[in-house]
């Protein structure tokens, strides 16, 4: 299916990330097990599954914070174990965590502005430009910039820790639980911009348990159950399927 | 008691506050970006005063040493992990850093007399050749173990105070060194005279702080190392290595304690062991700020300034004493009126 979506465009739909038998343990439990998974270019891809089904440390051993077995593959390169989470961020691979580890006592627009830190540190110069289209997708963080982050809104902190994010100019960017512990509205709204982003062509790896809305913005989903990937295909046939209705998205499977 | 001598204490007071809140400041820094309490902060005092003694008096200092020993070890260890991992290209660059710059700075000492050179040059070269030890001794003592407790990267900065001292006295004697006044001006106001390098270390002391408050909130490294301090983890996903926030703390730390020094050499006699204590004094105006807030930390190290001028002149016995005791009941205060903040992250 992947093959015969991808066969159009071969050329402009490299791939951005190919995971293979990834596993993650900590210390004799192990949390992930040959875990297999891929991103095109400007994709959208999600992972879904129950609480505790091992979707944040996927992501957290992306980004390097833990360490993992198996390859990770990025841009066509093969990721050393140890290579840094700050030469991961230089290469252009970004999480949004879930706790949005936001700087709280400082304003808006500094913490935006740190997104730009490694960039600024390799001698682009352009922070201010980016700020504006950070400030175009999210026009809230804009009201609020001389406000300090920690008095911000749930739905507020969740867009200044996706722009924040986004000023790093990523071509991979993770999305930890954005519409954790946000009100319904909020969450439309952040991923209508989700599904938005994909037209600057950023790839984007969502992990959600909101599978309804995860499953309606995604191009191909993965199901990830006690560490290991029980299902995946295109999004909209997940979202049919009668595993993934009964278990995720509850009666009648709307969408 | 009169109202001559009191002022005459409390400008004492003043000057000596303002260098213990310059170091207050730095201590405030380095932990609150690495999380070490720095004990040898003093030593760069003490080393920066020598190291101007010395170039005045002619001789070579014997930090450039220091320098290029650290230089060395610091080779050694870059060049073991560069071949490790196979990165033959860096070396030729990392040896010609570590131990390039220091020679260079050497021939530059050997071939110029630094005793002729006129004083704002000489305060360069000795904040050149002191300053590096900062980085380096983060480099050597403190990356290696970045993650450890509080307690472990205590226990280290004890053996790295100890080492310093011990460095010290091989380097520089035990003879204490004075150097010349900057200015020999001196005014009056009132009954009581102002001395120029008193005005001189108090404006400097100032100049400084407003700098690094300038640092901080203005440029992108100071905001760097300050996201650091507040969240460590979102400053990783940022790219805000710890490494590079410690390096460029410890920096700083040892150009304040540096530029403390040489400000303070022409008032008072510096040997190579007069850093711990003046470090201290710093110490205690840094944990009245909880180690944690700049402006308490300086406010505190000029009441520790003040009450050592004043208890020198009514129980000069004791002067210790009472400045190490105000410690005390700041402790209690502040564990009495802050909320429980988590040990460690």
């Amino acid at each position: 299916m992947n093959a015969a979506y991808g066969s159009n465009e071969v050329p402009e739909k490299p791939v951005v990330l190919e995971v293979r038998d990834l596993s993650v343990s900590y210390g004799k439990e192990e949390a992930l097990h040959n875990i297999s998974l891929k991103i095109n270019k400007g994709e959208i891809v999600t992972v879904i599954g129950p609480n505790g089904a091992g979707k944040t440390t996927l992501l957290c051993a992306l980004m390097g914070l833990l360490p993992a077995r198996g390859d990770i593959i990025y841009l066509g390169e093969r990721q050393a174990a140890e290579r840094s989470v700050e030469k991961r961020v230089r290469h252009g691979i970004t999480l949004v965590p879930e706790k949005r580890e936001l700087f709280g006592e400082m304003s808006v627009k500094d913490n935006l502005l740190l997104g730009a830190f490694d960039r600024y540190r390799v001698g682009h110069r352009d922070e201010l430009e980016t700020m504006d289209l950070v400030f175009d997708t999210f026009p809230r963080l804009h009201e609020r910039r001389e406000q300090m982050a920690g008095t911000l809104s749930g739905g507020e902190r969740q867009m200044l820790a996706m722009g924040r994010a986004l000023m790093a100019k990523p071509k991979l960017l993770m999305l930890d639980e954005p519409s954790l512990g946000l009100a319904p509205l909020i969450i439309k709204e952040i991923f209508r911009t989700v599904g938005d982003l994909k037209n600057t062509g950023v790839s984007i790896l969502l992990v959600e348990q909101n599978a309804r809305a995860a499953l309606h913005v995604a191009d191909y989903g993965y199901v990830l159950e006690t560490g290991e990937v029980s299902l995946e295909g295109p999004s909209s046939e997940l979202a049919n399927e009668a595993r993934v209705i009964s278990s995720y998205l509850g009666l009648g499977g709307r969408h | 008691m009169d109202l001559q001598i009191a002022l005459l204490l409390a400008q004492d007071g003043v000057t000596n506050g303002a260098i213990y809140a310059l170091l207050a400041l730095a201590l405030v820094l380095v932990f609150a970006v690495t999380r070490v309490i720095f004990i040898p902060q003093g030593e760069f005092v003490a080393f920066g005063a020598l190291t101007l003694a010395s170039l005045q008096a002619g001789k070579l200092p014997g930090t450039l040493w220091l320098v290029f020993g650290m230089g060395v070890a610091i080779t050694a260890i870059e060049v073991a992990l560069a071949l490790n991992e196979r990165h033959l290209r860096r070396i030729p660059l990392i040896v010609l850093f570590n131990c390039g710059l220091p020679l260079l700075l050497a021939g530059f000492l050997f071939a110029v007399s630094p005793a002729t050179l006129p004083l704002p040059v000489q305060v360069c070269l000795a904040l050149i050749l002191v300053v590096p030890l900062g980085p380096m001794i983060h480099r050597l003592a403190y990356q290696p173990i970045a993650e450890a407790s509080v307690l472990v990267l205590l226990i280290v900065s004890v053996a790295v105070h100890v080492t310093l001292v011990g460095l010290g006295l091989f380097f520089f004697g035990a003879e204490g060194s004075r150097t010349p006044a900057f200015t020999d001006n001196s005014f009056e106001i009132g009954d009581a005279l102002l001395q120029g390098q008193t005005l001189l270390v108090v404006v400097c002391s100032i100049v400084l702080i407003i700098a690094l408050y300038f640092f901080f909130e203005r440029t992108i490294y100071g905001k760097a190392l300050r996201a650091t301090a507040m969240n460590r983890t979102g400053a990783r996903l940022m790219g805000i290595s710890a490494t590079l926030a410690g390096r460029l703390s410890f920096t700083l730390a040892a150009l304040i304690g540096a530029f403390s020094g040489i400000l303070i050499s022409p008032i008072t006699t510096i040997y190579y062991d007069s850093g711990f204590l003046i470090g201290l004094k710093g110490f205690v105006g840094a944990i009245v700020g909880g180690l944690a807030s700049y402006p308490v930390a300086a406010a505190g190290a000029i009441l520790v300034g003040l009450l050592e001028s004043y208890s020198s002149f009514w129980a000069s016995a004791f002067k210790e004493v009472i400045v190490f005791t105000l410690i005390i009941p700041v402790l209690l205060w502040r564990s009495l009126t802050t909320r429980r903040i988590e040990e460690e992250d």
